[in-house]
C-alpha cells in the first residue's frame, strides 16, 4: 500500500509531503530528489527503486507527484491513483502548477486525508468529494445534512447523492480516441493501436438507471443470432475497463453495460483495439542525401477518410540532422518552419478534408563535422484531430430509466461526439 | 594575466548563460542549447569569414555547452584558428577549447602542434606560457612525443623569462608523469640542477618539484642537487622573515619551497661531505629551534606553514636516521604536539613517532611518552588518532613495558571501535607472545583477549595459543587449569570452547588430580557447551572426548553413551557423523595399548613465523610497522657496518626471530586438528622439541649464519601464506642452515621430514615441499619444482631442475624425471598419449652424435610398441658420463598415429652440470683452492645482463639446482653467491668453484668459474649464465 505521497516543484523542493505509514522515513523525500529529479541522467522509468523503497512518479508540467512504498504493491493501482489524484486536483483548482499548489495547501492535505487512508485508496470521485470538501468557507451543516453525507459516502452508491433535480435532463457522450502508429518507409504498418475513452457528462434528475450499447463484436454476434442481423460493422475490443459505477457482474453475464452515473462528468470506460483501424493519414517520406553537406527531404501526406469530414490541427514534424546549418522549405499548403530548438521542421496545416494530399519539400544544408557517427534518422511524427473514431466504435444506444420520477428515456436530450486524435503517429524515413 | 579589455565583454555569451540559468526545466535548457547550436552552425557555415571576436565568442559558447554535458562535434577548426591569433584573449580561448575538447587522435593534432610550436618559439612570454600550459593540460603521450625535447630547452635557455621557466618546469614534470620514458634529461641534467640556484624563488620552487621527481627516477644523475638544495635551504631557513618578501607566507619564509627541498633531500642518504652535512644539520636544528619560538601570528595559516616545514624536517631526520641528538629533539618536539589542541597535529605527531620508535636512537625517547599515548588512547575523540595511538604503542613496545602496554590495549579493547578491534586483537596477541617472559602471563592474556573480544579473535590467534601451549611443557598444567576455570563462566565465546576443548583433551590429565576438576566434571563442563557450538567446534570437541577416553578410562562409558546417541551417530553433518562412528568403534574395539598409541599427546609443532604476524601484515599491507623488521633495522643500525662481526647478544636476539621468520607460517595456518594419528610417532617424542633451549644452544653455531638470516628475514617474509615466494624462502633457507649448523639441522630436518608422515592433517603442503627438498627424488619433487616460478627458455629450463615437461604437441606429451649420482644417471621418460586412439609401432631411441658417443653412454631400456589412447608409457634411460661433454643427446621417437607415421626428435636435457656433486668447504679452503686454480685458461668469466628479476632467493635456488653447494659466509660481500662442487665423470673428477656477483643497480651479473679443466669451465659458465 502507498506509504507516502510527495509533490515536488521542478527544482526538487517539496511542496506537499504526506506520509501514511511508519516505514517511510523523512529521508525518502531526499532520496527521490537526489536520485530522480536531480539525477545526472534523465530518469525515464516511472518506477524507481531506491534502497528497497519504490517510488512511482508522474509529472504534470513542472510538478512531480511521487507515491512511495516499501511494500510490493500493484503498480498499476498506484498509477491509477496518481492520475486520479491529478484529476481531482484539476477539478478543484484548475491547472496543476506550483503556484496553484502553494495556494491550496490546506485543500490538498484535506483531499489527501480523504482519498487515501493508511495508504489504501478511498473514494476519489470528484462529485462526491465536492459535497464535503469545499474550497469556500465552511458553511455550518446541520446534523441532518452531515448524516446524509455520511450515509451517502459510506453507502452502496457512494458516487451519487440522492435528490438531484434538473429541469432539463441532458446527457453528453464523448468518444475520445488516440491512434498510435509506426509505419515503415515503404508503407508497411509495423504497429498500430487505438486507445479510447468514453466520457460522459450527465445532468439527470434522481437516481437514473442507464444502459449503454455500442457495436462491440461479441454483443453484436450475440444479438445477431437473435435475428436482428449485423447492421454496419462491429469492432473487436481487446480490453476495457469501466468506471466503478458500472455493474461488472451484469457485464460479465450479459455483456450489457448498465449503471447509475455520477452527477457531472465521469469516464465511463476505457478500451483498446488493435484490429481494423482506420488510419486517418498516410505519410510518404523521401529523403535523399546530396553529398556530405546537403540533404533533400520530400514528404507527402494523404488523408484517408470521407471527403465530407475535415481534419484539424495537423502538424507534421520532420527531424533534421544535428549538424544542420540552414534549411529552405517549400510547401503547398499550410505553414512550415525550421525549429532549431527542436531540431525539426514543423509543418502545420489548419484544416484538411478527406481524400486529399499535400506535399512539402525541404533542402537542408549540413555542416561537416569530425564526428563519424551517422545520423540515426528519427521517424517523422504527426499530430491531428479528426471527427470520427479511428477504431470504428459507434454508440448504438444509451437508455435512461428513472422509475421514481416521471421522465422517460425520450425526454432526455442526448449528445454524442466522436474525436480521434493522434497518439504517437510515426513514419520511419 | 592581462585584464579582459572592455570591448571583449562578449555580451552574447553572457546572455546565453543567463538564459540557460533561467531555464525552468531540463527540456527548456536543451531547447535553448539546440537553438544556440543551430545558430553557431549557421554562423560557422556562412561563407563570409568571421572576425576573431565572434569566433572567440562562439567557441566560448561551444565550450560552455560542452561543460554542461552536451556533445560538441564541430567548431574545432575555428578553435585552432584562434590559436594563430595575435590577441591574448582569443589565443587563450583557443587553447582552453583545445585542452578541454580535443582528444589526441584528432586529425587536427598536427595543426595544433604546429601552432604550439610557433608560440613556443615566439619571444612573447605570455604566448609561451599559454602553449606550455596547453601541453601540460593535455599531457597526452602524443604531446610528450612532440614536445619532450623542446620543453627542456626552454627550461634551461639563458634568455627565458622567469615565469616561462616556471611553467616549463611544471610542464616537464607533468610530461614526466604521463610518459616518463619520453622525458630524457640527458645533457640538460646539470643545468636543470643549477636552477636551484636561480634568483627567482618561483623558478626554484617549480624546479625543485621537477628535480625531486627526476631524482626518484635516476638518483645518480641528480646527486649534485643535494649540496645545492642544502645551500638553498640554509639560506631560506636563516633568512629573516622579511627577506623573501613575496615568498613569505604569514611570517614563514617560503614554506612550500622548504618543504619541497626537504622532500628532495629525502631521496638521498645523508650527504657524505662533512661540510654539507654540518650545514644541513644546522638547518634542521634551526627549524627545530623555530618551532620552539613563540608564534609570530595567531593566524592558523602561520602555524600550519610552520608545522608543515617542521614535519617535513622531522621526516628527513627520520629518513637519515643518523643524528641521535636531532632524533631525540624531534621526538621531544613531537611529544609536545601529542597534547596539542589540533587533532591533525596530534595525528601527525603519533604517526611520525611510530617511525621514530623504530630508530634505536630515539626509541628510548619515544618510550618516555608512553603515559601520554595511553592517555590519548583513552581520551581521544577522533578514531583515526586512536588508531595511530595503538600503532605507536605497538611500535614502542619492548620487553620492559610489554606488560603495561598489553594491559592497556586489553582494557582499551573493551571500548574500542569495532573497525579496529580485530587489528588490536592481533597486535595484543603478537606482543603477548613476543615479549612473554612467563608463559602463564601469555596464556592469561590470550584468554582475556578471547573473553573481551571473542568475535574479533581470528582462528590464527587461537591456533597460536595451542601451538605455544603444546610446545612448552611448563605452561601446560597452568593452561589446563586456567581454561577449565574460564569455561566455568556461564557464557563463553566459541573460541574459548575451542581452546578449552583442545587443551583439556590434551592436558586434562594434568588437573585431574584435583577433585574439583575430576575427569567427569571436565567432561560435563565441555559437553554442556557442545550444543551451543558450530559444527567445526563440535568436531573438535568430539576429538577431545575420544582423547578423554584415553586419558581417563573411568569416563569411557559416559563418553561412549554420548557418542552413541542419535544426535551424534545420525547427525546430518557428515564430518560429525563420521567422527562419532569412528571414535565409537575405536573406543570399543581397540585395546588400551592401541588407544594409548593412537591417541597420544600431540607432538610439538615446528617453530614457524607466527601466523598472526603474517595476518597482521596482510591486513595492514606492506610498508607498515612490524616489530620484526623494526627490530632488525634497529639492530642493523646499531651495529652499523660491522653487522658481520656482530656481538653475540645482538645475534642471540635476532637470529631466533629471523629464524622463525624464515620458516614461515603455512603449516601453522592449517588448523591444529587433534585427530588421532594413524601411526605412532613415538620416536619423535624421544627428541622433544622445545624451541627455547634449542635456539639458545644454536646461537653460537648460528653466528656465521647470522647475516644470512638477517638478509632472509628482512625482505618481507612473505605475507602470502601459501605463496610461491615463501616456498622458495623455505626451500632455500633450510639447506644453508644445514651447512652452517649441524646441530640445528639434525633436529630441524628430522622434525620436518617426520611431520608429513606423522600428521598429514596438521602440516600443510609447504612442509611437503620442505620434505622434498631433503629427499629430492620422491614423487613430491615434481610438485615442488613445478611450483617454482622460474620462467626460462625452454631449452634451458632443465639445467637447474630435473623434472618437468620436455615436449608437447597435440598428440604427445613427453615428461621427464631424472636423478643423478656421481657420474651415473637415470632418466624416466614418460610418453603421454593425448589422443583417444592408440599409437602403433611406438619406438624411442637415443642418439649420441659424433664426439658425444665417446663422452656419454646412454642406454635406453626397451619399451612397449603401443601406447593406448590417454595412457602413459614409461621408458628408462641409464646414463653414464665418460668425460666432459658439450652437446646433448637426441631422443628420436617414431610412431604410427591414424595411419600416418609421426617422427619427433627432441634434445634430451642432459647437461654437464647434472653430474655435479656439491662440496662443502670453509672460507679458508675455498680461497686456497680458488688461488690454486689461478691459471688463465682455468678461469672463465662472463658479464651479462639479468634476464629475470634479481631475486636473491631465486638465484640461490638456481645455483643449488645447478648442482653446486652454496657456500655462505665465504665471500666478504654478502650479496655475492659462492658455490663449489665436483663434476664426476668416469675418467676424471673436475673440481669447480663458482662465484656470482649481482649488481642490482645495473641489473648485471658477473659470473666467474674456475675449474681444473678449461672446457668444463667454459661449458658450465655458458650453461649457468643462461639461467639468470
Amino acid at each position: 500500500m502507498i506509504g507516502g505521497l510527495f509533490i515536488y516543484n521542478h527544482k526538487g523542493e517539496v511542496l506537499i509531503s504526506r506520509v501514511y505509514r511508519d516505514d517511510i522515513g523523512r529521508n525518502a523525500v531526499d532520496a527521490f530528489r537526489v536520485n530522480v529529479i536531480h539525477a545526472r541522467q534523465q530518469v525515464r522509468s516511472p518506477v524507481t527503486n531506491i534502497a528497497r523503497t519504490s517510488f512511482f512518479h508522474v509529472k504534470r508540467s513542472n510538478i512531480w507527484l511521487a507515491a512511495v512504498t516499501k511494500q510490493n504493491v500493484n503498480a498499476a493501482m498506484v498509477f491509477e491513483f496518481l492520475y486520479k489524484m491529478c484529476d481531482v486536483m484539476t477539478a478543484y483548482f484548475g491547472k496543476i502548477s506550483e503556484e496553484n499548489i502553494k495556494n491550496n495547501f490546506v485543500l490538498i492535505y484535506e483531499l489527501l486525508d480523504e482519498i487515501l487512508d493508511f495508504g489504501y485508496p478511498q473514494n476519489s470521485e470528484t462529485g462526491a468529494l465536492k459535497t464535503f470538501i469545499t474550497q469556500t468557507g465552511i458553511k455550518s451543516q446541520s446534523k441532518e445534512e452531515q448524516s446524509q453525507i455520511t450515509s451517502q459516502v459510506t453507502g452502496q452508491i457512494g458516487w451519487r447523492r440522492e435528490g438531484i433535480k434538473y429541469r432539463r435532463n441532458e446527457l453528453f457522450l464523448d468518444v475520445l480516441e488516440s491512434v498510435n502508429l509506426l509505419m515503415s518507409p515503404q508503407g508497411q504498418v509495423l504497429s498500430a493501436h487505438v486507445s479510447g475513452r468514453v466520457v460522459m457528462k450527465s445532468y439527470l434528475s434522481g437516481m437514473p438507471e442507464c444502459k449503454f450499447g455500442m457495436n462491440d463484436k461479441i454483443v453484436i454476434d450475440k444479438q445477431g443470432k437473435g435475428g436482428e442481423g449485423a447492421t454496419g460493422q462491429s469492432i473487436a475490443i481487446d480490453d476495457c475497463t469501466f468506471h466503478q459505477c458500472v455493474r461488472l457482474s451484469k457485464f460479465d453475464a450479459e455483456r450489457s453495460i448498465s449503471f447509475i452515473p455520477p452527477d457531472g462528468e465521469c469516464e465511463l470506460m476505457r478500451y483498446r483495439t488493435t484490429k481494423d483501424i482506420i488510419l486517418p493519414f498516410r505519410v510518404i517520406p523521401l529523403v535523399r542525401e546530396v553529398g556530405r553537406t546537403k540533404l533533400e527531404v520530400k514528404v507527402v501526406i494523404k488523408s484517408n477518410f470521407k471527403p465530407s469530414l475535415l481534419a484539424q490541427k495537423i502538424e507534421v514534424r520532420i527531424p533534421t540532422p544535428l549538424n544542420t546549418s540552414g534549411v529552405q522549405v517549400i510547401c503547398m499548403k499550410g505553414k512550415a518552419k525550421y525549429k532549431a530548438s527542436e531540431n525539426a521542421i514543423v509543418w502545420k496545416i489548419k484544416r484538411m478534408a478527406g481524400m486529399k494530399e499535400s506535399q512539402i519539400s525541404a533542402e537542408i544544408e549540413l555542416l561537416p563535422t569530425n564526428d563519424k557517427k551517422k545520423w540515426a534518422r528519427p521517424p517523422i511524427s504527426m499530430n491531428f484531430e479528426v471527427p470520427f473514431a479511428p477504431s470504428g466504435l459507434k454508440v448504438r444506444y444509451l437508455k435512461v430509466f428513472e422509475p421514481k420520477l416521471n421522465y422517460s428515456d425520450h425526454d432526455v436530450i442526448k449528445w454524442v461526439r466522436y474525436i480521434g486524435r493522434s497518439g504517437i503517429y510515426e513514419t520511419r524515413c | 594575466m592581462p585584464a579582459v579589455s572592455k570591448g571583449d565583454g562578449m555580451r552574447g555569451l553572457a546572455v546565453f548563460i543567463s538564459d540557460i540559468r533561467n531555464c525552468k526545466s531540463k527540456e527548456a535548457e536543451i531547447k535553448r542549447i539546440n537553438k544556440e547550436l543551430a545558430n553557431i552552425r549557421s554562423k560557422f557555415k556562412g561563407d563570409k569569414a568571421l572576425d576573431g571576436y565572434s569566433k572567440k565568442k562562439y567557441v566560448c559558447k561551444l565550450l560552455f555547452i560542452f561543460l554542461l554535458g552536451h556533445d560538441i562535434d564541430f567548431g574545432h577548426m575555428e578553435a585552432v584558428n584562434l590559436l594563430s591569433s595575435n590577441k591574448y584573449t582569443e589565443k587563450q580561448i583557443g587553447y582552453l577549447f583545445i585542452s578541454v575538447l580535443v582528444n589526441s587522435n584528432s586529425d587536427l593534432i598536427s595543426l595544433i602542434n604546429n601552432a604550439i610550436k610557433n608560440d613556443l618559439s615566439s619571444r612573447n612570454p605570455t604566448f609561451m606560457n599559454l602553449a606550455l600550459h596547453c601541453i601540460a593540460n593535455v599531457g597526452s603521450r602524443e604531446m610528450a612525443e612532440a614536445f619532450a625535447a623542446e620543453v627542456p630547452r626552454i627550461l634551461v635557455a639563458g634568455d627565458t623569462m622567469d615565469s616561462v621557466k616556471q611553467s616549463a618546469a611544471l610542464c616537464l614534470l607533468r610530461l614526466n608523469r604521463t610518459s616518463p620514458d619520453l622525458v630524457l634529461m640527458g645533457e640538460w641534467t646539470a643545468r636543470v640542477v643549477h636552477l636551484l640556484n636561480d634568483q627567482h624563488l618561483g623558478v626554484v620552487t617549480a624546479a625543485t618539484s621537477l628535480i625531486t621527481t627526476l631524482a626518484q627516477k635516476s638518483p645518480e644523475d641528480f646527486k649534485t642537487s643535494v649540496s645545492l638544495a642544502v645551500a638553498r635551504l640554509s639560506r631560506i631557513v636563516s633568512s629573516a622573515s622579511t627577506d623573501l618578501q613575496d615568498y613569505t607566507y604569514y611570517f614563514v619564509a617560503a614554506p612550500w619551497l622548504s618543504v619541497k627541498l626537504l622532500r628532495l633531500l629525502q631521496c638521498y642518504p645523508p650527504p657524505e661531505d662533512g661540510a654539507i652535512r654540518g650545514r644541513l644539520t644546522e638547518c634542521l636544528e634551526t627549524i627545530l629551534n623555530k618551532a620552539q619560538e613563540p608564534p609570530k601570528s595567531k593566524k592558523v595559516q602561520h602555524s600550519n606553514a610552520k608545522n608543515a616545514v617542521l614535519f617535513e624536517a622531522i621526516s628527513l631526520i627520520i629518513h637519515h636516521d643518523s643524528e641521535p641528538t636531532l632524533l631525540v629533539r624531534a621526538c621531544n618536539q613531537l611529544g609536545q604536539f601529542l597534547q596539542h589542541r589540533e587533532t591533525n597535529l596530534r595525528y601527525l605527531a603519533l604517526e611520525s613517532m611510530c617511525t621514530l620508535a623504530s630508530s634505536e636512537f630515539s626509541h628510548e625517547a619515544v618510550k618516555t611518552h608512553i603515559e601520554t599515548v595511553i592517555n590519548a588512547l583513552k581520551s581521544e575523540r577522533d578514531v583515526s588518532v586512536r588508531q595511530r595511538a595503538v600503532d605507536l604503542l605497538y611500535a614502542m613496545c619492548d620487553r620492559s613495558n610489554a606488560k603495561q602496554i598489553v594491559a592497556e590495549m586489553l582494557s582499551y579493547l573493551e571500548t574500542a571501535d569495532y573497525s579496529i578491534r580485530e587489528e588490536i586483537v592481533l597486535k595484543v596477541a603478537i606482543l603477548a607472545e613476543k615479549y612473554a617472559v612467563d608463559y602463564t602471563w601469555y596464556v592469561d592474556t590470550i584468554l582475556n583477549l578471547i573473553r573481551f573480544a571473542g568475535d574479533y579473535v581470528s582462528d590464527e590467534v587461537w591456533y597460536r595459543v595451542i601451538q605455544i601451549v603444546i610446545n612448552r611443557d611448563e605452561v601446560q598444567g597452568y593452561a589446563a587449569k586456567t581454561v577449565f576455570e574460564a569455561l566455568q563462566a556461564p557464557a563463553c565465546h566459541e573460541n574459548l570452547v575451542k581452546v578449552g576443548g583442545y587443551i583439556l583433551g590434551e592436558f586434562g590429565n594434568l588437573i585431574a588430580g584435583d577433585s574439583r576438576s575430576s575427569p567427569l566434571i571436565q567432561f560435563d563442563l565441555l559437553h554442556s557447551k557442545f550444543h551451543l557450538c558450530s559444527v567445526p567446534t563440535r568436531a573438535l570437541l568430539l576429538s577431545a572426548y575420544i582423547k578423554f577416553i584415553n586419558l581417563f578410562p573411568e569416563v569411557k562409558g559416559t563418553i561412549q553413551e554420548v557418542l552413541r546417541s542419535d544426535s551424534q551417530l545420525r547427525n546430518a553433518d557428515v564430518e560429525l557423523q563420521q567422527r562419532a562412528v569412528e571414535y565409537l568403534r575405536l573406543s570399543s574395539i581397540a585395546s588400551t595399548d592401541i588407544l594409548a598409541t593412537v591417541l597420544e599427546e600431540m607432538p610439538p609443532f615446528p617453530e614457524r613465523e607466527s601466523s598472526i604476524l603474517a595476518k597482521l601484515k596482510r591486513k595492514k599491507g606492506p610498508g607498515n610497522l612490524h616489530p620484526d623488521l623494526d627490530e632488525n633495522r634497529k639492530e642493523r643500525s646499531a651495529n652499523g657496518g660491522t653487522a658481520d662481526h656482530s656481538s653475540t647478544t645482538s645475534n642471540a636476539k635476532s637470529s631466533p626471530l629471523s629464524f622463525v621468520g624464515d620458516l614461515l607460517a603455512p603449516a601453522s595456518t592449517a588448523p591444529p586438528t587433534n585427530r588421532p594419528r594413524p601411526v605412532s610417532s613415538s620416536y619423535l617424542l624421544q627428541a622433544p622439541l622445545t624451541p627455547i633451549p634449542l635456539q639458545a644452544s644454536a646461537v653460537p653455531v648460528l653466528l656465521s649464519a647470522g647475516p644470512l638470516f638477517q638478509v632472509a628475514a628482512s625482505p618481507t617474509p612473505s605475507t602470502d601464506l601459501l605463496g610461491l615466494g615463501s616456498t622458495i624462502t623455505t626451500q632455500n633457507s633450510a639447506p644453508p642452515a644445514s651447512k652452517g649448523t649441524s646441530l640445528l639441522v639434525d633436529v630441524f630436518s628430522e622434525n620436518i621430514a617426520a611431520f608429513p608422515v606423522e600428521t598429514p592433517v596438521a602440516v600443510g603442503p609447504v612442509a611437503d615441499e620442505n620434505f622434498s627438498s631433503f629427499l629430492p627424488n620422491t614423487p613430491q619433487v615434481a610438485y615442488a619444482n613445478a611450483t617454482l616460478p622460474i620462467a626460462e627458455e625452454p631449452e634451458d629450463k632443465f639445467v637447474c631442475k630435473n623434472n618437468g615437461v620436455l615436449y608437447e604437441n597435440q598428440l604427445l606429451q613427453i615428461g621427464l624425471k631424472s636423478e643423478f649420482r656421481q657420474n651415473l644417471g637415470r632418466m624416466y621418460v614418460f610418453f603421454g598419449n593425448k589422443t583417444s586412439t592408440q599409437f602403433m609401432n611406438f619406438a624411442a631411441s637415443v642418439v649420441c652424435q659424433d664426439t658425444l658417443q665417446a663422452q656419454l653412454n646412454v642406454h635406453a631400456k626397451p619399451a612397449d610398441p603401443t601406447v593406448d589412447g590417454g595412457a602413459q608409457l614409461q621408458q628408462i634411460l641409464n646414463i653414464e658420463c665418460m668425460s666432459d661433454f658439450v652437446d646433448a643427446p637426441v631422443l628420436n621417437i617414431q610412431f604410427r598415429y591414424g595411419g600416418t607415421l609421426q617422427n619427433v626428435a627432441v634434445k634430451l636435457p642432459i647437461t654437464l652440470n647434472k653430474f655435479f656433486q656439491p662440496t662443502e668447504m670453509t672460507s679458508q679452503d675455498f680461497f686456497q683452492r680458488w688461488k690454486q686454480l689461478g691459471a688463465p685458461q682455468q678461469e672463465v668469466q662472463k658479464i651479462f645482463k639479468a634476464k629475470h628479476s634479481m631475486d636473491t632467493e631465486v638465484t640461490k635456488a638456481k645455483i643449488m639446482g645447478f648442482g653446486a653447494a652454496l657456500l655462505d659466509g665465504v665471500d666478504p660481500n654478502p650479496s655475492n653467491f659462492v658455490g663449489a662442487g665436483v663434476i664426476h665423470t668416469k675418467t676424471t673428477q673436475v673440481g669447480c668453484l663458482l662465484r656470482l656477483e649481482p649488481n642490482t643497480q645495473a641489473q648485471m651479473y658477473r659470473l666467474t668459474l674456475r675449474t681444473s679443466r678449461d672446457t668444463v669451465s667454459q661449458r658450465l659458465c655458458d650453461l649457468l649464465s643462461e639461467q639468470f
